[in-house]
């Protein structure tokens, strides 16, 4: 579409968003020892397989009847809302946390994932990839996972864990997550 | 291991006229493997971004209210006991897609540094005082319009540790949500006229002038109250949203 205005570029986050973008339960998108809660972790890591300190990873997703919420109350939780939004700041070991519910599909046939957007310090701009749920029967007709080789395909999906799921974050190197780019970009 | 010596201002300015000299118009925006900026060497993918449709949640934003966001916080001068130091200003615009349709209802989140260039943020070493009538950080939720409107103090430049005598142009962080989730982003707002513009490789990361010239506000005397403030517009496209949008939604 020749009308579509240039888009405002992006910049890094910085090393000093965290007295600003963190707040109090922004990774709890359902309080933790929830039954049905799970929890989604992982590191950032960038070429040398150092963990980042100074990362931020936001997640997006479905609720697990594959429902789209549109609900306020992401930044003030009131416990009982699921949202589907989240932010989580690494720790000092690189490591971020979600405690949130099991994405359900968004079609009959569409294989669960979480929406990741990943910012840093050292990083220009945001970076969004996907973090599919492990297992389903979905993925094998997915187009994107279908698109990839084995061991591309094989960043995008989490591994399931005691907790929930496990899923690393390389931002390069031999296991560089599959990053990805929409139309319009 | 011996501790590397920082390059020098003259050295990194030429790695960015250099870069300048072979950046080929259009593309996307700024370049994420950008050497002269030292942090991004092991953090920037070094494969293709892929190309994909949106599909399901991706095609959809999380929604914000006004339980998430008080109108207060979009005023950074009032959240202590005093006056911050500094020029007050007012820096206002409108959210937009790239099919200039107002975002509306959405989360503009906001952070900077004090007017001495200095940020609470513990990390920061710089020996600049800090402003006990200052954090530095606010919200606000965008109009129907798509408008945003914050009241602040204009930060200060600020030194950091990329090369020796690197310094930052003055800027102000802002994060922002579009109506689907690919429209997610953060940038930096400068003021304009900055002498540090061509010295900035986080600036200079996006190598087209009329990019860069998106990220630098106006002054607008129309913004600026009488007695009391300065005024700055800038204006924010995102990428075009992907959803099929119904008549009934625009103004939701």
């Amino acid at each position: 579409m020749s009308d579509r205005l240039r888009p405002t570029p992006g910049q890094t986050v910085g090393p000093f968003f965290h007295y600003a973008l963190p707040f109090a339960g922004d990774s709890e998108l359902v309080p933790p020892g929830r039954p049905d809660a799970i929890r989604l972790h992982g590191r950032v890591l960038d070429g040398q397989v150092a963990p980042l300190q100074d990362a931020l990873v936001e997640i997006w997703q479905a609720d697990p009847e594959g429902v789209v919420v549109q609900e306020p109350g992401s930044i003030h939780r009131d416990g009982w809302t699921f949202t589907g939004w989240g932010r989580a700041a690494t720790d000092n070991t690189g490591r971020y946390s979600f405690t949130t519910l099991l994405p359900g599909a968004t079609e009959p046939g569409a294989a669960p994932f979480f929406a990741v957007t990943v910012f840093a310090r050292g990083l220009l701009n945001r970076l969004f990839t996907r973090a599919y749920v492990p297992g389903h029967p979905a993925l094998v007709d997915d187009a994107l996972l279908s698109s990839l080789d084995a061991t591309r395909r094989q960043t995008l999906v989490a591994a399931a864990d005691a907790s929930g799921l496990e899923f690393d974050i390389h931002l390069q190197g031999d296991r560089e997550t599959v990053f990805l780019t929409y139309p319009g970009h | 291991m011996t501790t590397p010596t920082l390059a020098t201002q003259s050295a990194i300015s030429d790695e960015i006229a250099e870069i300048a000299a072979g950046a080929v118009p259009g593309g996307q925006q700024p370049q994420l493997d950008y050497a002269p900026y030292r942090s991004s060497l092991l953090r920037h993918p070094t494969k293709d971004l892929q190309q994909v449709d949106p599909e399901g949640i991706e095609l959809w934003a999380p929604c914000f209210g006004h339980q998430d966001v008080d109108p207060l916080e979009a005023d950074l001068t009032i959240q202590h006991s005093g006056e911050p130091i500094g020029e007050r200003i007012t820096i206002a615009g409108r959210v937009v897609d790239g099919s200039s349709r107002p975002v509306a209802h959405q989360l503009v989140e906001i952070w900077q540094a004090n007017a001495g260039g200095r940020y609470i943020h513990q990390r920061d070493q710089h020996p600049a005082p800090l402003d006990p009538n200052f954090t530095g950080a606010g919200r606000c939720l965008t109009d129907a319009d798509g408008t945003y409107t914050f009241q602040t103090i204009k930060p200060g430049p600020y030194p950091w540790k990329n090369h020796r005598n690197a310094w930052r142009p003055a800027h102000v962080h802002f994060s922002l949500f579009g109506t689907d989730f690919t429209q997610r982003m953060i940038t930096q707002m400068y003021f304009p006229g900055d002498p540090l513009f061509a010295l900035d490789p986080i600036y200079q990361s996006i190598t087209d002038q009329d990019d860069r010239d998106r990220l630098v506000a106006t002054y607008d005397h129309d913004l600026t109250r009488p007695e009391w403030s300065t005024g700055y517009r800038w204006d924010i496209v995102l990428t075009g949203s992907h959803r099929t949008w119904m008549d009934d939604e625009d103004h939701t």
